[in-house]
Order: C-alpha cells, then structure tokens, then sequence
C-alpha cells in the first residue's frame, strides 16, 4: 500500500510526510518503521514534503518525541493531525 | 551482499596505502601562491590546482592544523604526484617534507627572489614530468578492506533521518565487518544525541575523549552564540525541509554509523588514523570543511546522503550522494549518485538501499566518477581555529 508519511516508533510524537503534495482536510496512511505497522490522520493543514504532523495532541511544555528520543519543547498547543515546525517547537539546547 | 573479500581496481602507492583516483595536483601553501599554481595547472592538462584563502600570519594550533591539512591532502593515496608552491622556502620546505614521507613525487617551487613567472616556468616543466609519470601508473587488484571511507551528510531534510543516511548506516555496518576504515563526525551536530554516540564508543577512554571533544565543542558555541542557532545549525535549507531542531537533525545523522559497529577511537582536525574501525573525527558540520578535513586524514571514498540537495564535491575525494526526498531526486537528479527514495514508498529496505550504496562505492572506486566529479564540483575549504595574528 502506498503511503503518505513515516513514523519511526510507534511512541513518537510526530510523522513526516513523505508526498508531495498534502492538503488540509486529507487522510493519510502512515507507515511505523520500526513496528511495521500502518496509522492513519486526517491532517488539518497543507503540509510540504518532508514536515511534520503531530500525531497525537501536544500542549505548551511538552516533549517531542522522535526516534524514541527527545527532539525539543512545544511553545504553542499542537492538535494531532497540525504541522509542527519552528513555529509551534523550539530546540532545548542552546 | 557479501562485501567482505570483494575485490577492486586501485592505485597502490609507495607507502602500501589504496588510492581510487591519480590526481597530480598543485598545493599552494598560502593565497598569495594561488596564481601560481593556477597557471601551472593551466599550461599542464592533468595538473588540477588546489587555491585557498589562507596560509599566512597562522599559528599555534591554527597553523599545525593548516599544515596538517595541506600534508594530509598531498598524502592521499588518490594523489600520485605533488607540486608545492610558497611564497617563501621555509613554509614550503615544511609541506614537501611532510608529502615526502609517502614516498611519492613532490616538489616545491617559492616566489620571493624568483617572481611568478620563474616560478610557474620551473614548476610547469616538473607538473609535465609529474602527469606524465602518472599516466603510465596501472591500476591493480585490491581488497576491500583497503578502502577508507568516509560520510558526512549536507542540506539534510527530514528524509534524510529515514532514508538516505540509514543506508549509509548499513553499509557502514557492513563495511566495518569487511574491515574497512571508516569515520564520520560533525560535532556540533550531534547535539541531543551525544548519549547515543557516546554508548557506541568500544571502550571507556574512547567514550571519555569522545566526550571531551564534544563537551569543548558546545562550550565553543555557547561562548560564541547570539540566538538558538536557528537558520545556521539548522540551517535555513534544513529547515525549509522539514527538520526544526538541532536534536532532531543529530537524531537523523547518527543514523549514518548504523547499529553494530563501534565507535574505535577519536581524531583530532585531518588527523590519519592508525587502525581500520570506525573513528569519530571532531570536526565541523559544514560540508566542503569536513569533507576537506576526511581527505587530508586520508580518506579516499566519501558517502554524501542529502536531502534537500547540497552539491558539493572535493578536488581530490570522489563524493557519492545519497538521496531519498523523491522531489530532490526529481529537481537536482544529475547531482545525485544513489537514488533511496524507494525505501520511503517501502518498494525497498534498507538491507537493500545499503547494498545499492555499496554497488556505487565497487564501481566509484574502480573509476566511474561521480556526480560532483562530472560537475567539476572541487571545494577545498580549509577550517580555521581562529583569527590571523
């Protein structure tokens, strides 16, 4: 099956979209590497090739989760299905 | 694949050390010398020149690091032959002798006393002589385990951390078991996964050094730093790609050291290491810098894995890249060398997209050039510690 974007392990935070192409309002089908298991969001942005939706919904402070590992905080709410960059997630270090 | 025990087509130099290309090239040894070794590589096709900004008023670390890397790029086994050009005897006298120690043919030519065209008249009758000798040198059979490689990633993207740099993990994995030597690096780039480096390192002393290495890095940017880095480490492209911070690009970079093997030791700036393994050189994260610094060391085979599309390539080291963003591999397809974007439509793993890599490593160092080769793409960037005196 076809699929629109990765997860790496199934306790992240985030996908990545691997399409070109994605519009609000969409459902996607995502792929879990590390699991190989098949998700799917609807996603309520258009999201470029390469960046991420949330998987599940994140309020300020929290940690997100990529890799398995720690990737920085949120610094505005995230509702799964949003793209989340440097607008909403900021670097702990530094 | 099975890549322990292939064979390949190399150039055995005198030291015993497996070059994969037989450049003749013009070092200058400062930026005044430039002019100079430009016209010689003019007036002598097969002499390539290597200009650069520096080499004057340099010392201390700054100016062994100079040195180191200027002797460690005429040292390269993909370097038959070498002229040397200074503005001065002395510095220049420095550079031959540290070449000479490979046995290979290198000559110095300076500038005071003699001007530009004396000089580029001498030296163009040895770069004659040198690319001649050079033509007449055969390839020969060679293991596999005598191929240095080295990796280091640019204008990475979000599919670079599940694409293009896995693969190079695995055929990193895989190479390390057929007992190549191997390095990666880009220290501040392994920002918010130092832990998981440092639990790769075989040994306690190797994972203290390591450790020192990075702890000194950080300190250098929070001493130096005016923002949270962003737009710089990540850089702009990064982010216009998808990555948004520095903890998730470093996660997306290791993956380049694959799962098994062990981080062997550490190098200091060009330093050559003395065993095969995998080494961790402390380095800087911009391409053309860390790619220099990996053929000075010695390096003669280099994984480039790209998102976005970074297009750099080096005068001396043949740089594969690696690309899984099937927009890149559609907009910049004559910059790159391995296309993986399959492996994000899951038409194939990543035992396989490792094993594509390797297939293009075999043929890259039997001679087929690669893409930043065929573009001329020749950056030779030297690092700097700090300012001039």
């Amino acid at each position: 099956m076809s699929i629109d974007f990765v997860v790496h392990d199934a306790d992240d935070s985030v996908g990545v979209v691997v399409v070109e192409g994605i519009k609000a309002g969409q459902t996607l089908t995502g792929w879990v590497m590390h699991q190989d298991q098949t998700v799917t969001f609807a996603v309520s942005n258009d999201i470029p090739i390469g960046h991420k939706l949330a998987t599940r919904d994140l309020a300020e402070g929290d940690t997100v989760i990529k890799y398995g590992v720690d990737i920085g905080r949120v610094v505005k709410p995230i509702k799964q299905g949003e793209h989340l960059h440097v607008h909403n997630v900021k670097t702990k270090r530094w | 694949m099975e890549i322990k025990g292939r064979k390949f087509q190399g150039y055995r130099r005198e030291n015993g050390r497996v070059g994969v290309r037989n450049h003749v090239i013009v070092l200058p040894v400062d930026d005044i010398s430039n002019a100079a070794a430009e016209a010689v590589a003019n007036n002598i096709k097969g002499a390539l020149a290597l200009p650069h900004p520096y080499g004057r008023l340099q010392f201390g670390a700054d100016l062994d690091l100079h040195f180191r890397t200027l002797i460690g790029t005429g040292c390269n086994p993909n370097v038959a032959a070498v002229i040397v050009i200074g503005i001065e005897p002395g510095w220049t006298n420095k550079v031959v002798d540290g070449i000479k120690t490979t046995g290979k043919p290198v000559e110095g030519f300076w500038i005071e006393q003699n001007g530009d065209h004396n000089t580029i008249c001498a030296a163009s009758k040895k770069a004659k002589e040198f690319v001649q000798y050079a033509s007449e040198i055969q390839r020969e059979e060679c293991d596999i385990s005598e191929l240095w490689v080295s990796t280091k990633c640019g204008e990475s993207d979000t599919t670079s951390g599940c694409g293009a740099n896995p693969t190079v993990g695995d055929a990193f994995d895989k190479l390390y078991d057929a007992g190549c030597t191997l390095v990666f690096g880009e220290t501040s780039e392994l920002t918010g996964g130092e832990h998981l480096v440092a639990e790769r390192c075989a040994t306690p002393e190797v994972r203290q050094q390591f450790q020192a290495m990075f702890d000194r890095y950080s300190a250098m940017i929070d001493r130096h730093k005016t923002s949270d880095l962003s737009e710089s480490q990540p850089t702009k492209g990064n982010i216009e790609g998808g990555l948004t911070t520095i903890e998730e690009k470093a996660l997306g970079n290791i993956q380049k050291i694959g799962r098994r093997c062990k981080v062997d030791g550490v190098l200091d700036k060009a330093e050559t290491p003395d065993k095969p393994g995998l080494w961790f050189m402390d380095s800087s994260s911009a391409a053309a810098e860390m790619v220099t610094l990996c053929a000075a060391a010695g390096y003669v085979v280099h994984f480039f894995p790209t998102g976005q599309g970074n297009v750099i390539g080096n005068p001396i080291l043949p740089v594969v890249k690696i690309c899984a963003n099937p927009r890149t591999v559609r907009t910049m397809s004559e910059h790159i060398d391995v296309d993986v974007s399959s492996i994000l439509k899951r038409e194939i793993n990543m035992e396989e997209a490792g094993d594509q890599l390797l297939e293009m490593m075999v043929r890259t160092a039997n001679g087929r050039h690669t893409a930043a080769e065929a573009l001329g793409h020749r950056e030779f960037v030297l690092t700097r510690l700090y300012e001039s005196a």
